[in-house]
């Protein structure tokens, strides 16, 4: 079976560390649009007609980017995952005896 | 000895091994050890050496054997075709090369044919040919063919191919003269049977050879593998006893000899609480070298400065680095280690402060400190990671007083928190304006008036309010804020630097200085600052916005102040504030004399009145703790007398009035200067916080912002990448160049503007003997 192990050690745990810092970050984000914090208004992608008749069409928008926050929470998580394995396949082959 | 270990460790490079660290700590071996060391190692480098040279042997003649088997071969291919004669494989001018000869004088002459056969360096030939053709005159035939393997010449050790020759001659002396030719072109000549079967039986003996040869090869590389093994083994423990004996004879060097030239004698500095320690070691030592005379320690006066030992431990060894880093603290001088220990981390975390990136360091330096044991982390080579790794601990406290200042100033990753909700109502100042849809479409920015009631519900709890990071003058109110908090914390700072030196005063007996410098140097610098940071609080809370429109502007206040002038425009502060300020600003100037000439005088004085009495119970008194510690003879307790008196020596006396006022002439001056330049200095915790924070900013704006403008599904997918190239760039730039920018201005204010007002720092440091093996190679 040809070797799993893509990544030296080091990027394992970068890959690791970035992973773990993405889910975080982007989850709490993802909370943060779907409750409408007005202090992201100006990272949610509005146009002009987006005010007119109440804040509904905003909320709109902020529902989406914060879906959006959440896939890619979900895609960091997966990211993770694989570097939890790289690492755990290099740690083995330290072991191994060449 | 060490010759000898550097040979073996050539050897075992030279095989390829790896020489392992030594395992355990052995002790220092004595003489007669030493003597069993160099013996042992000797052998084993004189084996070593027999091997080699064997095996060396061996292979030359395996080598010479296997060059002749080719020769043989090859040779045969042109003996033993009787028709052409020594048709050279190699296309040439034929005509040139053979002399005519007619098949009938071939067989005529077949009996007197003899042969020189051997080996040549290929790039000899040509030479070779042309001398043997010049030389012979045509009497021989010369033929070369390439050797079909390549094989190691024995004196470069490339390896190369080589050509074999055979040279069929007839006349005794064209034959020695084709020998000596060949002797000066450096070949190997074999000898060459004529007839058919001895070439043959001589093939199959070299064969044989061959084999055998090959076999005992095999042996003695094995034989060399196992003595190799042996000195992989041994080698390391006697490298680091060799070593010991190296360090204890150059410390004995260091020695001086005694009158009766039987003893050595050290001079030393010794803490005083470690005295009893030493003692026991001394015993110790000489019972175990078994010597009859017993060592002893002995106290000697001297008016060296002493050097200065403080002692840390691995929390403390960080700030501790820092602080000696400028300077080395004089002997029993004042230490400000111990405050740089929380000033240090808080003003780094005033010019950083943001809560995610504080966040990020502070996970960074806690996964050292918890992984502090693992050898990993402490054996890595790279000295900027060992440089991270030694300053572990401050990198945790700055991280963690970074999350501090970051919920002050409400950032986190350049977006403001909000905790508690925001005191600035929008509902409440659009119902009073009554902003109707044209108004807010023609008019862009709008401002929240806080007299208007409701607008403005009180201060935030904790910080700065989160609505202010959505204000188009959000720099306005925070540079402002910014400004007189660094000036505030600048001036504390400084006056703790000055309060320091009360230590400094008490501790060498200089009470003196306690009020002809401490206490015009306090009144000078809160009189004017002081007061200063006294304005600023009183603003902050006697003004609020109902009379913003007439608050006075304290700038101008301060510059009235000092050029005795008032402007019309600006309000006083508080009744009576110009004969306060007079009176200030008086109380300053009237200092600077008294910091001028204070203490020369007073030492002036001193000095006179000590002439006019006798000088000797000055000098009793300096004495007497030296001679009691002499008395009480080989029982050395510390007392309190014991310590040595490192302060102003006997030679201060000497010096003249005009340097003393000299001296004391630049201090004041430095001191006064100083006061106004290192306020301004203190305005970088401003400007790098603003840095900072701009910096997160635009980082955010122009990365973050275009993970989210798709909004479609796809979205999600793009915010990966885009938030992977914030990530690095948040650490590259924002914690890696921003914080060692605040590290370093962090630290120059630290040395500079806050121990310049206390710190000698003109001391050495005590190095005792410490032996490690690397730093002895």
């Amino acid at each position: 079976m040809v070797s799993l192990l893509c990544c030296g050690p080091k990027m394992a745990a970068c890959g690791l560390v970035l992973s773990a810092w993405g889910v975080v970050m982007l989850l709490l984000l993802g909370i943060f649009f779907n409750v409408h914090s007005a202090v992201l208004i100006e990272d949610v992608p509005f146009t002009e007609e987006d005010f007119k008749d109440g804040p509904e069409r905003i909320y709109r928008l902020y529902e989406q980017v914060s879906y959006n926050c959440f896939i890619a929470a979900g895609l960091y998580a997966l990211l993770g995952g694989f570097s939890l394995c790289q690492g755990r396949l290099n740690k083995r082959k330290e072991y191994m005896v060449r | 000895m060490e010759k000898t270990f550097t040979f073996l460790q050539q050897e075992l490079r030279g095989a390829g091994r790896v020489l392992g660290p030594c395992p355990d700590s052995p002790r220092a071996p004595l003489a007669r050890e030493a003597l069993r060391v160099q013996e042992q190692s000797e052998q084993l480098a004189q084996e070593l050496r027999e091997v080699s040279h064997n095996r060396a042997s061996l292979r030359g003649r395996l080598r010479e054997l296997r060059q002749y088997l080719h020769v043989l071969r090859e040779g045969q291919r042109f003996t033993s075709l009787p028709a052409p004669l020594g048709s050279p494989p190699r296309p040439r001018a034929l005509s040139e090369r053979e002399p005519i000869l007619d098949p009938s004088l071939h067989q005529h002459l077949d009996r007197k044919i003899n042969f020189v056969a051997g080996v040549i360096h290929p790039w000899r030939v040509s030479a070779f040919e042309r001398l043997l053709w010049r030389a012979c005159r045509g009497y021989l035939v010369a033929s070369f063919v390439e050797m079909p393997e390549p094989m190691e010449d024995p004196a470069t050790g490339e390896s190369i191919t080589w050509v074999i020759f055979l040279i069929s001659y007839w006349g005794e002396q064209i034959g020695q003269k084709i020998r000596k030719i060949s002797d000066c072109f450096h070949c190997h000549v074999y000898p060459y049977p004529e007839s058919e079967a001895s070439r043959a039986d001589t093939m199959s003996g070299l064969h044989s050879q061959i084999q055998d040869l090959s076999v005992v090869l095999e042996e003695t590389e094995q034989y060399l593998a196992q003595v190799l093994d042996k000195v992989v083994l041994a080698l390391p423990t006697w490298r680091v006893q060799i070593q010991k004996m190296k360090a204890i004879y150059l410390i004995l060097n260091q020695c001086s000899f005694d009158v009766t030239e039987k003893c050595l004698i050290a001079e030393v500095w010794c803490p005083v609480r470690d005295l009893t320690q030493v003692q026991e070691a001394l015993r110790q030592g000489s019972y175990k070298s078994g010597s009859s005379v017993e060592c002893f320690v002995q106290r000697i006066p001297t008016s060296e400065s002493p050097p200065t030992l403080i002692r840390t431990n691995k929390f403390t060894a960080g700030f501790q680095s820092i602080v000696d880093a400028y300077g080395v603290a004089s002997y029993q001088e004042v230490n400000p280690a111990p405050y740089a220990i929380i000033t240090f981390p808080f003003i780094f975390a005033i010019m950083f402060g943001d809560v995610g990136h504080g966040l990020l360091m502070f996970l960074f330096a806690l996964w050292m400190v918890l992984y502090e044991n693992s050898p990993s982390l402490q054996q890595a080579s790279n000295e900027i990671w060992l440089t991270f790794f030694e300053g572990r601990y401050l990198i945790l406290l700055m991280g963690a007083f970074s999350i501090y200042t970051g919920f002050i100033y409400n950032e986190c990753f350049s977006k403001a928190t909000v905790i508690f909700p925001s005191a600035w109502s929008v509902a409440t100042m659009a119902n009073h304006s009554s902003w109707s849809s044209d108004y807010l479409a023609t008019h862009p920015s709008l401002t929240l008036d806080p007299n208007v009631t409701g607008v403005f519900q009180g201060p935030y709890p904790f910080g700065i309010d989160p609505i202010w990071s959505l204000a188009t003058n959000h720099l306005n109110f925070l540079n402002s804020f910014k400004m007189k908090m660094s000036v505030v914390l600048g001036i504390v700072h400084m006056g703790f630097g000055v309060l320091l030196g009360v230590f400094n005063h008490v501790h060498f007996q200089q009470r003196h200085r306690l009020v002809l410098e401490l206490l015009p140097e306090m009144v000078f610098l809160l009189a004017l600052f002081g007061y200063l940071v006294f304005l600023i609080f009183y603003k902050w809370v006697k003004f609020s916005a109902a009379d913003s429109l007439v608050a006075p502007s304290i700038l101008i206040h301060f510059i009235d102040m000092f050029l005795f002038t008032s402007n019309a425009g600006n309000l006083p502060l508080y009744r009576g504030q110009v004969p306060v300020q007079t009176v200030l600003v008086a109380l300053a100037l009237a200092s600077v004399p008294v910091l001028l000439l204070g203490t020369p005088l007073y030492l002036c004085c001193r000095r006179r009145a000590s002439r006019t009495s006798r000088p000797a119970p000055v000098a009793a008194a300096e004495q007497e703790p030296l001679l009691e510690g002499q008395e009480a003879g080989n029982s050395v307790n510390a007392t309190k007398e014991d310590v040595e008196s490192g302060g102003p020596s006997p030679d201060a006396e000497h010096s003249d009035f005009a340097e003393i006022f000299m001296h004391q002439a630049i201090h004041t001056i430095e001191y006064c200067l100083g006061c106004v330049s290192n306020t301004a200095s203190y305005l970088r915790l401003w400007a790098l916080s603003l840095a900072h924070a701009q910096l997160s900013e635009v980082l955010w704006t122009m990365v973050m912002r275009n993970g989210f403008v798709r909004l479609s599904y796809a979205g999600g997918v793009v915010l990966v990448p885009v938030f992977a190239a914030f990530a690095v760039l948040t650490v590259a730039i924002l914690l890696v160049m921003e914080g060692l920018s605040a590290f370093l201005h962090a630290l120059r204010l630290h040395w500079v503007e806050f121990q310049n007002k206390f710190y000698v720092g003109a001391g050495y440091k005590l190095c005792p003997f410490a032996f490690a093996p690397d730093a002895w190679e």
